[in-house]
């Protein structure tokens, strides 16, 4: 769309804003109410005629109405309210807003910090603008957490008075440390964004590293307020038996005890952990969502391949982050079912185990949609049918695992399924539903998302080894032993008691994680220097690849959006678990379809203003204005 | 009882392998695996899968067999091809006609089996761990959910004597009260179970009792259906309050005798 035709629709939007302005106001001054003029003449003329008794009525009600308000002794509230949507609601939306930016404002220098170092070692340019391209995105979203944060931190003190008086009682020694931060993230964001070419490559790179502590240290802070909410203190084992005894912050009435006890609370490393994880997956979808975007823009062969080769990046950052995802969760998760069985079976067997069947269902999209990229990335590479054969397993085997993950422990049923069954659980698949069957599946698909980025990492590339077949051999024999052990723990899961079942999750993953590792030791050295067989076409991807990085990116957020409302929901009727009990309007839980479209709307309203922070984001790209081609435009248009 | 349908899978597994012997194209094998999958969910195991799982996993295989026709260009063309002809070839307009027609009545008797499904009860998502609260009062005495244990649960080691005493009480006190619900071998398939819906909880279910601390199973004892949360609502359990019946000793008993005789342990305080 030309400019001309954009300004010529601003002109009518505002034309319209103008005259609906006036219209409104007319209205306003139309429906207050006046005295009739014949009768503001009588009394004029009368001078100090008696007033009427509905004019004296009136003057009683006001006086009335003033001496009560003088009267009324000042009350602290508790709570406030909003029209329509109520309080929960409006700091629902903002928090999830606020957070889903400042996770992306994170995460990007993290990745970008590393690829302009990769650039440095290596000493290609192209790493150097990639990092750049990156870190182009950050200016705009930063400003955006900020706003939001301040709108979320208004929006408490007005909705939440007492309880967020209450959380500064606890926390507000924190506080400045947290805006000294903010400070210091301001100056070494802008000073490494605008300073990209101004300084030498180590001072540079300083910086950006810099940002990466600060940020992290905001984070922490940040995350240290909303997991006092959920575990008020610590478990520790006080008296020496062995069992962990609760340790709590504060005391019965609510009163701090111990700062530290409140800011390294129970759940405060577990979700700094998840964070920090999740943001880095988080922020590299969204940056390839960018990249996709400007690649469907792109009008010519080099920037096609410049926002091709960012996309991909983008996405392996977002993979690479997601793989050990899982178990961070998994970590958090077993963290929060020891810290309160409460809390743990609300989570996982009570009310929001529900959403965990959506959660299973989005991070089986998750890896269908990575992998489906990887495929679809090898037409970039001639000569790949070789490969294309593998294809079809590694579909097999990641529908099975999807379908296992997404298998409910006890199903939605009607009466007469559940008669058939013989109770809510299906006898058959109800293994399926157990924690043995979704550690296999989540470690066997963690396994072929790694295969398939090994196959794509070798499209189109021979190796020259010496040993490359005795190599190759030995790769295929961790890969085939991790998946062994993996499915030998998973069956004999079933076999074993609980306690020993949870546990064979460690040895499930380390398994995964050893291949990986192995096997990226093993394939370094083997294709080093490798013959390549056929070129690469950087930009000679199909449409449908980049609706797959931004489904991707899509997943990631509703992911986040809903796991947050989880954690946040578990809580129940408490501001703060067992200490500060919520009684406004809002305290209870709302129904799982209410939450779900609460999460998707601050999804949508998201990715409209991340879609504004692209579109910002890419206007540095573009031609300078010029006086002569506005003027060839304007007649073009005149002409139309 | 086979727990599978032997007929149905063998036909299946006998029409795959007439299709590796006719060397059926990209698009025949995505549609028959498509038809066999969906098939087997529907009609392969002898216990019918819910309908809610059978549409997680259509929905599953349907973006598997998506996302293999359009991994790549050349998929994509011999996924396509056989449709453009069906289409394009005068060959197959007898065909094409077929399923103009048949398609849109298949949908059509579709919504037709939707509707005249016979009325039933309205199944509910019921919650099978209710969350237990902070706390609950037994007998006049409080019990903190959180840090709470059987109080005779040391006795194993400490005191085997007083142990065995514990575990006869709350055997006796099991196939007194509970067993005409739970079951002999607390299968949850007492005599009265058929006439419950819900059933009886299964104490030996590996996902049930091992996942739970025994102040949760106190608390489900003592309080039963009506001690139930609000947040589980509508509740249909008809568990009684077996704090009216029992004295606290002789639930912890019970407690205890239910983790014993299925050879499981409660799940122990701040264990992952």
């Amino acid at each position: 769309m030309s400019r001309n035709k954009i300004l010529f629709g601003i002109g009518v939007l505002a034309f319209i804003a103008v005259i609906v302005t006036v219209r409104l106001g007319g209205f306003l001054v139309d429906n207050e109410y006046r005295q009739p003029e014949r009768q503001v003449a009588v009394e004029e003329a009368a001078g100090e005629a008696e007033a009427t008794p509905r004019q004296q009525g009136i003057a009683d009600e006001q006086a009335a109405d003033e001496a009560e308000a003088r009267a009324r002794p000042y009350v602290e509230a508790e709570y406030r309210t909003v029209p329509f949507v109520g309080s929960r609601v409006t700091v629902w939306v903002l928090a999830q807003l606020h957070l889903l930016f400042a996770a992306f404002v994170l995460a990007v220098p993290i990745f970008a910090f590393i690829i302009e170092f990769i650039g440095y070692v290596t000493g290609e340019k192209r790493y150097d603008r990639l990092a750049y391209e990156f870190t182009k995105l950050l200016s705009v979203s930063f400003s955006m957490t900020a706003t939001f944060g301040a709108f979320l931190t208004f929006a408490l003190i007005i909705l939440y008075p007492k309880f967020t008086n209450y959380l500064m009682h606890i926390f507000s020694p924190t506080f400045l440390p947290y805006v000294l931060l903010f400070f210091l993230e301001a100056l070494f964001l802008y000073s490494y964004y605008y300073g990209w070419g101004k300084f030498g490559p180590k001072m540079h790179l300083f910086l950006g590293f810099m940002l990466n502590v600060v940020g992290t240290a905001i984070m922490f802070i940040a995350n240290a307020w909303l997991t006092f909410m959920m575990s008020p203190g610590k478990r520790e084992d006080v008296d020496g038996d062995g069992v962990p005894d609760f340790v709590s912050a504060v005391s019965e009435s609510g009163a701090l005890l111990s700062l530290r006890d409140a800011f390294f609370n129970f759940t405060w490393m577990p979700i700094n952990i998840h964070r920090i994880i999740a943001n880095v997956a988080f922020g590299g979808s969204i940056a390839a969502a960018y990249a996709a975007f400007r690649y469907l823009q792109a009008k010519n062969d080099e920037d096609k391949a410049h926002f091709d080769w960012m996309g991909y990046v983008g996405n392996f950052v977002a993979i690479i982050a997601f793989l050990p995802l899982p178990f961070a969760g998994y970590y958090l998760a077993a963290e929060i079912y020891a810290y309160s069985q409460t809390l743990g079976i609300q989570m996982m067997g009570s009310t929001f185990s529900w959403l965990f069947v959506i959660q299973a269902a989005l991070i089986g999209n998750l890896f269908l949609g990575a992998n489906y990229y990887l495929w679809l990335g090898m037409g970039r590479i001639e000569g790949t049918v070789h490969f294309q054969k593998f294809i079809k397993w590694l579909l097999i085997a990641i529908a099975i695992c999807f379908a296992v993950w997404a298998t409910p422990r006890y199903a939605i049923s009607s009466v007469s399924e559940i008669a058939a069954m013989g109770g809510s659980s299906h006898p058959q698949l109800s293994y399926l539903g157990q924690m043995s069957a979704k550690n296999t599946a989540v470690n066997i698909l963690i396994l072929s998302t790694y295969m398939s980025f090994l196959l794509y990492r070798r499209t189109g590339r021979t190796s020259i080894h010496p040993h490359r077949q005795l190599l190759t051999r030995a790769q295929a024999i961790v890969f085939s032993t991790a998946a062994m052990l993996v499915i030998f723990f998973g069956v004999y899961g079933y076999q074993v008691d609980a306690a020993t079942r949870i546990r064979f999750a460690i040895p499930q993953v380390y398994s995964v994680l050893a291949a990986m590792v192995v096997i990226t030791v093993i394939d370094l050295p083997l294709y080093r220097n490798a013959r390549q067989a056929a070129q690469t076409h950087w930009g000679k991807m199909p449409a449908i690849s980049q609706y797959a990085l931004i489904f991707i990116a899509l997943s990631f957020t509703w992911l986040m959006g809903l796991m947050g409302y989880v954690r946040s929901g578990l809580r129940g009727e408490w501001h703060v678990y067992g200490v500060v009990l919520d009684t406004s309007p809002d305290a209870y839980t709302p129904t799982l379809g209410f939450a779900t479209q609460v999460v998707s709307v601050t999804v949508l309203i998201f990715f409209g203003l991340i879609g504004v922070v692209f579109w910002l984001s890419s206007l540095g790209g573009k031609k300078a204005y010029e006086p002569q081609a506005a003027a060839d435009a304007d007649g073009q248009l005149e002409g139309a | 009882m086979s727990a599978i349908n032997l007929p149905l899978v063998l036909a299946l597994l006998a029409a795959a392998g007439l299709m590796v012997w006719r060397r059926a194209n990209t698009f025949t094998w995505l549609l028959f695996t498509w038809l066999s999958l969906w098939a087997f969910f529907k009609f392969g195991l002898t216990v019918p899968i819910p309908q809610s799982v059978v549409t997680i996993y259509v929905g599953i295989m349907t973006l598997a067999v998506v996302s293999y026709a359009s991994s790549s260009r050349e998929r994509l063309s011999e996924t396509v091809q056989p449709i453009v002809r069906l289409i394009v070839e005068p060959r197959f307009r007898l065909l094409l006609a077929a399923l103009l027609i048949g398609l849109p009545a298949l949908a059509a008797y579709n919504v037709y089996a939707d509707m005249s499904a016979p009325l039933e009860a309205p199944g509910f998502g019921r919650e099978i761990h209710p969350a237990p609260p902070p706390e609950i009062t037994v007998h006049d005495e409080t019990v903190n959910m959180t840090t709470a244990d059987n109080p005779y649960l040391h006795l194993h080691e400490d005191d085997p004597a007083a142990w065995e005493e514990h575990l006869e009480s709350g055997r006796r006190v099991y196939y007194e009260n509970c067993f005409w619900c739970h079951g002999d071998g607390m299968g949850g398939d007492g005599m009265f179970a058929h006439g419950l819906n819900p059933v009886p909880s299964n104490f030996n279910d590996v996902g049930t009792l091992p996942a739970l601390q025994s102040s949760f199973v106190h608390w489900r004892i003592a309080k039963g259906g009506p001690g139930l949360p609000d947040g589980g609502t509508p509740w249909d359990s008809a568990m009684p309050a077996w704090e009216k019946f029992l004295t606290t000793e002789e639930m912890w008993d019970v407690n205890l005798f239910i983790y014993e005789f299925n050879d499981f342990e409660p799940r122990a305080l701040g264990q992952h």
